[in-house]
């Protein structure tokens, strides 16, 4: 099999705990190992100057295809998944049709297989078509190979449904992934409840709506033994009692977008809709808690919730214009400029949360350098400066709030299975 | 001669295209247009009810939520200053067939609007608007957010009937959460100088409300004898539908203005009311028709507000124009 020899990089396996100078060597479709001996390889990349990475991994995106393809495709969401440094991402299940049997999920494989970016592992829904009413075929979602369970956006309000749904998914050991949030304490909401949306007059989401489900995901976790992972975490009460429940032992791992980390709701000053978003930006309480989070490790994950809409969607009345950002192509600069070059985390912390950290809750064979492992690398360049243009996004969509933004880093090459996918 | 003496003498000059709220215009811009109305409301006590300043150009109202005072408020306004006037409404509208709300305005704008009137139940349509199309925008009422001319001419009936507003104690009453009156009424009053007091049931007042600057109450008959003014905001009944207070009989009980709470009041208190009042919920017949009621002096005044407004933002456009 064909050698790759990545030579000269910093090489940060935070699964390995290693940041140091040296060279990759990757055979086919493994990782043999660093600085493993390699007298004739077939290929040689010079990375110096660069940091060589397991491949990115985003735990939560929408790639809307089948059903919405005037916003994604999977073609699209996967190109945009390289361009941000992504080898792999989790797909939610909220397309139309709802990835509730096992043709729509093997569907959703194939195209991903057809496009040949990034690797695409398409979540089964927890209840048929989303509805919470009863549960989705999940047997059969997992022969086709579906690694976890989620009903997208919409929260599985009902307790006993979640219920049952952790323990049918404990049968394979697959976690459901809950949007945290009582959905009648947000109806028709658009931003954070609080100061400014009193000043504003725009509808408030309460941060209680979101520690109330949190509780109760925690309660049925320890009920039934399952494993729930908490999907874009945004409070201070969250937060705390995630940490507890963890230090619990008990099976729970949550996620945090980087426009959590970087805006407040103080933005929606403008009536903008790019900054519509669920959960709605919070205020500098809940984001240091978030930072917080990152930092001791109850947060393992930072994902980029990738909502791509067509921007006849955003540019309409805010009440009527869907949530979301457009996130893949952004996380990784607004991570590195936001969080690391600030000096709220190690290089070693935050790539463990797009990496490590994702891998072990779909329970992936990526995310590490480790030998054996599956030949996903990404190669950033950390002195880049650039500013983020959302015209020149491989995304269909560019709904971002980021345009204009001054970044430092971004991917410079990203390696699927071995192959060399993306070079900026 | 009228446009000319219609000028005011204030040293301001209006430097706005927009009248997007009352949250970014200073006291000055404010009693700009207090004066400019009153200028107009002088003209008319003159008999000088028709006046040229803005002939040839067309005011539009677009009205994507029902009202009828309002509008015709505005109709009659632009009409007094010899605009085309077109009237939109969303019912029998192409809003039906699909079409979005910056394409209805902007098909409006192409018949030549020089100024769109819009209300709309979102918080924001406005300025969205005006980030689209080149035609001076008036807020008519943006969701829960502002109601600009509302709020003005509260102040201006205040004014009219106290002689000034500084230093005033004056009560918004009711649901505080679901009003742009109140929040356009909390921006021109606290800019002006009076003191606010919002009163209500504690599910409609919003979080953090006092960091407006102005006083929460949730005792009517506490607060009665400090008040120099009420402004009894109107109770939708569907409010109480969706679980926010247990009836409309519990409501007028507590934050009802009848004669009883008249007789604790200062004798001089000026009640107002936004309407479409709810007789005998809000406020009972004696108090709303009584010598204190200045309610349909806002309706009138609501005319010359919206003259000044309609006026000063096209000075601002056609600064040449005579």
């Amino acid at each position: 099999m064909a050698t790759l020899l990545i030579r000269g990089g910093r090489i940060i396996d935070p699964s390995q705990d290693v940041d140091r100078v040296g060279d990759l060597l990757l055979e086919g479709k493994r990782i043999v190992g660093i600085d493993a001996p390699c007298p004739n390889p077939d290929e040689v990349i010079d990375a110096r100057g660069l940091i060589v990475s397991p491949g990115l991994i985003d735990l939560h995106v929408s790639l809307r295809e089948p059903g919405n393809e005037e916003d994604e495709t999977i073609a699209t969401g996967t190109a945009a998944a390289l361009a941000g440094g992504f080898t792999s991402v989790a797909c939610m299940s909220d397309t139309r049709p709802v990835v509730d049997n096992r043709s729509e999920a093997e569907f959703i494989m194939i195209q991903g297989e057809r496009a040949g970016n990034a690797h695409v592992f398409p979540l089964g829904a927890v209840t048929k078509n989303n509805a919470g009413q009863e549960l989705a075929e999940m047997g059969q979602l997992v022969e086709a190979g579906v690694l976890a369970f989620s009903d997208g956006r919409t929260p599985v309000a009902n307790a006993e449904i979640m219920r049952r749904a952790l323990q049918y998914a404990s049968m394979w050991d697959r976690p459901i992934f809950n949007r945290p949030q009582v959905p009648e304490l947000v109806q028709n909401g658009v931003m954070h409840d609080g100061f400014i949306s009193t000043r504003l007059g725009l509808r408030g989401m309460p941060a209680a709506a979101e520690d109330i489900m949190v509780g109760r995901d925690i309660a049925l976790c320890e009920l039934t033994g399952g494993r729930v992972h908490l999907m874009c975490i945004s409070t201070e009460g969250a937060i705390d009692l995630i940490r507890r429940a963890r230090e619990r032992g008990l099976r729970i791992s949550t996620e945090v977008t980087p426009h959590q980390l970087l805006l407040t709701d103080q933005v929606m000053d403008t009536f903008d809709s790019a900054y519509k978003v669920d959960p709605p930006l919070r205020t500098e309480r809940h984001i240091a808690a978030c930072i917080k989070g990152l930092q001791d490790g109850t947060i393992e994950v930072i994902c980029s919730d990738h909502q791509p809409h067509s921007p006849e969607k955003k540019q309409r009345e805010l009440d009527l214009v869907p949530f979301g950002i457009a996130g893949l192509e952004t996380l990784l600069p607004l991570c590195i400029t936001g969080l690391v070059e600030t000096g709220y985390l190690t290089w070693s912390q935050f790539l463990s949360k797009v990496t490590i950290g994702p891998a072990r809750v779909l329970n992936l064979n990526k995310g590490t350098l480790r030998t054996g492992a599956d030949a996903d690398v990404t190669l950033i360049n950390p002195d880049v400066s650039w500013t983020i243009d959302p015209t020149q996004f491989r995304s269909k969509s560019r709904n971002t709030p980021f345009g204009g933004r001054q970044v430092r880093g971004r991917a410079q090459m990203v390696i699927v299975n071995g192959q060399v996918r993306y070079r900026a | 001669m009228p446009v000319a003496a219609a000028v005011s003498a204030s040293t301001v000059k209006w430097t706005r295209k927009h009248l997007l709220g009352l949250e970014e215009l200073s006291a000055e811009e404010i009693t700009l247009i207090l004066d400019q109305a009153e200028e107009f409301k002088r003209l008319a006590s003159r008999g000088e009810t028709k006046l040229k300043a803005l002939s040839g150009t067309v005011v539009a109202n677009l009205f994507f939520e029902n009202s009828t005072r309002t509008k015709t408020s505005f109709s009659l306004a632009a009409k007094r200053l010899s605009a085309d006037t077109i009237d939109f409404s969303a019912g029998g509208s192409s809003l039906s067939k699909g079409e979005t709300f910056i394409d209805t305005a902007r098909n409006i704008e192409a018949m030549g609007a020089n100024q769109v009137v819009v209300r709309h139940s979102t918080p924001g349509a406005p300025l969205l608007l005006s980030q689209h199309v080149n035609a001076s925008i008036l807020n008519a009422g943006d969701g829960t957010h502002e109601h600009p001319t509302q709020g003005l001419l509260d102040v201006f009936s205040i004014r009219e009937r106290v002689g000034h507003v500084k230093g005033l104690t004056v009560a918004l009453v009711g649901d505080i959460l679901h009003s742009r009156v109140a929040r356009s009424n909390i921006w021109g009053l606290t800019k002006l100088g009076a003191h606010v007091i919002v009163c209500g049931p504690a599910t409609l007042i919003p979080p953090h409300i006092e960091r407006l600057g102005v006083e929460v109450a949730h005792n009517f008959d506490s607060i009665l004898s400090r008040c120099d003014c009420v402004n009894l905001l109107r109770i939708q009944f569907e409010r109480q539908r969706s679980g926010l207070f247990p009836s409309i009989t519990e409501y007028s009980h507590l934050f009802g203005m009848n004669g009883d709470r008249l007789k604790k009041s200062k004798s001089d208190i000026v009640i107002l009311a936004p309407g479409p009042i709810n007789r005998g919920v809000e406020i009972t017949p004696d108090v709303a028709d009584g010598r204190n009621s200045v309610i349909l002096d806002q309706v009138t005044n609501g005319l010359f507000i919206r003259m000044a407004c309609l006026y000063l933002l096209h000075q601002q456009q056609n600064p040449t124009a005579v």
